[in-house]
């Protein structure tokens, strides 16, 4: 019984392992589109296929990485937050990602120097 | 190598070896940035004046006033308005005698402000909706600036490290870390920028501010130029409140 559980969990392992690869093959498909549209100025594009990449494989960290970008150019500061905090959050060690974050935090702290009211 | 060194080459060693794992490419970015007040309504600025305190080496009025009408400008879509600046002292003082007689009794303003609590003593001017609904008037209801300015000199002492070479009995050379106290002095600025608007006098947007800078004390800076230095690490904030601007810079792709 235990022998026959375990073989289950190795097939479901098994089956599941090339769904995975799949999605990962398609996010980065859809991420290397939208670098290709953002190098030519078409940031709408690239950001439509961003959210689409981490949507089909919500652990890829690249893809929240370039997402924050697009936000950071589109002026969505908030969202671009978010993003970058997840994709830190999936690769936490990423140098290239936490520079990114880095020079969005200075250009938060350059325009919020005085405080309103 | 120091810590600070050893810290350098080891981030630009992690960024070398993600960058050898990742497909990146650097792309520029422009990060548009929202004005922080709607000035849709306006067509012109008015910047009136300041109440202004601290050295008398700088006068913060006039300056502060010539400052923020050359960037709006050059950098704002509204149009500025070039009349003589407002001696706000005298106006809060005007409003606070004729305030005073109709109580019968005399309350005086501080001559020169010197500090934030003669400073205070002034503030009742920018509640005074009539008297900015007035100056609105007069020039077609503008969005009109003004606020406070408090420039002042500072001093103080800073612990700092350096390292003397000396020779020992033996007449052996060699260098020691050496603690000492340093003098130093500076200005800070302090103050506030207050937006009203002209058609009803009311505040609408103030905004907080405050900088200093520290110099060697045998460093001789002109209190004006130390002025320019702080007054330009505030302008990119001041001109964040009126109008949108474009951030550039570059970031990195990943795939």
């Amino acid at each position: 019984m235990r022998i026959r559980a375990l073989l289950a969990a190795l097939l479901v392992t098994v089956a599941a392992a090339p769904l995975l690869a799949d999605a990962r093959d398609d996010a980065k498909k859809q991420v290397q589109f939208g670098i290709e549209v953002a190098q030519r100025n078409l940031w709408i594009e690239a950001l439509l296929r961003w959210q689409r990449a981490v949507q089909i494989d919500p652990t890829y960290a690249a893809a929240y990485n370039n997402l924050a970008i697009g936000y950071e150019h589109e002026g969505d500061l908030d969202k671009a937050r978010a993003a970058y905090e997840k994709a830190l959050q999936l690769e936490p060690d990423n140098a290239l990602i936490k520079q990114n974050y880095e020079l969005f935090k200075e250009i938060n702290d350059r325009t919020s120097r005085t405080n309103g009211q | 190598m120091t810590g600070r060194a050893a810290l350098t080459v080891s981030s630009c060693l992690a960024v070398a070896l993600t960058a050898a794992c990742t497909s990146y490419y650097e792309i520029p970015v422009e990060t548009p940035i929202r004005a922080k007040l709607d000035v849709g309504a306006f067509q012109r600025v008015l910047v009136a004046g300041f109440l202004a305190g601290g050295t008398d080496e700088v006068d913060g009025n006039l300056e502060t006033t010539r400052l923020l009408r050359s960037q709006l400008r050059t950098k704002s879509d509204l149009r500025v308005i070039d009349v003589d600046v407002l001696p706000l002292m005298e106006v809060a003082s005007e409003g606070r005698d004729s305030e005073a007689n109709g109580q019968g009794a005399q309350s005086a303003l501080p001559a020169v402000i010197k500090d934030d609590k003669d400073l205070d003593a002034y503030e009742h001017v920018f509640a005074n909706v009539e008297y900015w609904k007035k100056i609105g008037e007069e020039h077609q209801q503008p969005l009109i600036v003004t606020g406070t300015v408090m420039f002042t000199s500072q001093a103080n002492t800073q612990m700092r490290q350096t390292e003397s070479e000396i020779t020992d009995a033996l007449g052996r050379r060699r260098t020691v870390p050496e603690r000492r106290l340093v003098e130093r002095k500076g200005f800070g600025l302090n103050g506030r920028f207050i937006f009203i608007d002209g058609r009803t006098g009311t505040t609408m947007f103030s905004q907080n501010f405050r900088e200093s800078v520290m110099y060697d004390a045998n460093r001789q800076t002109p209190a004006l130029s130390s002025y320019f230095e702080l007054m330009d690490k505030l302008i990119p904030s001041f001109l964040a409140t009126l109008s949108s601007q474009k951030i550039k810079g570059t970031r990195i792709l990943l795939n």
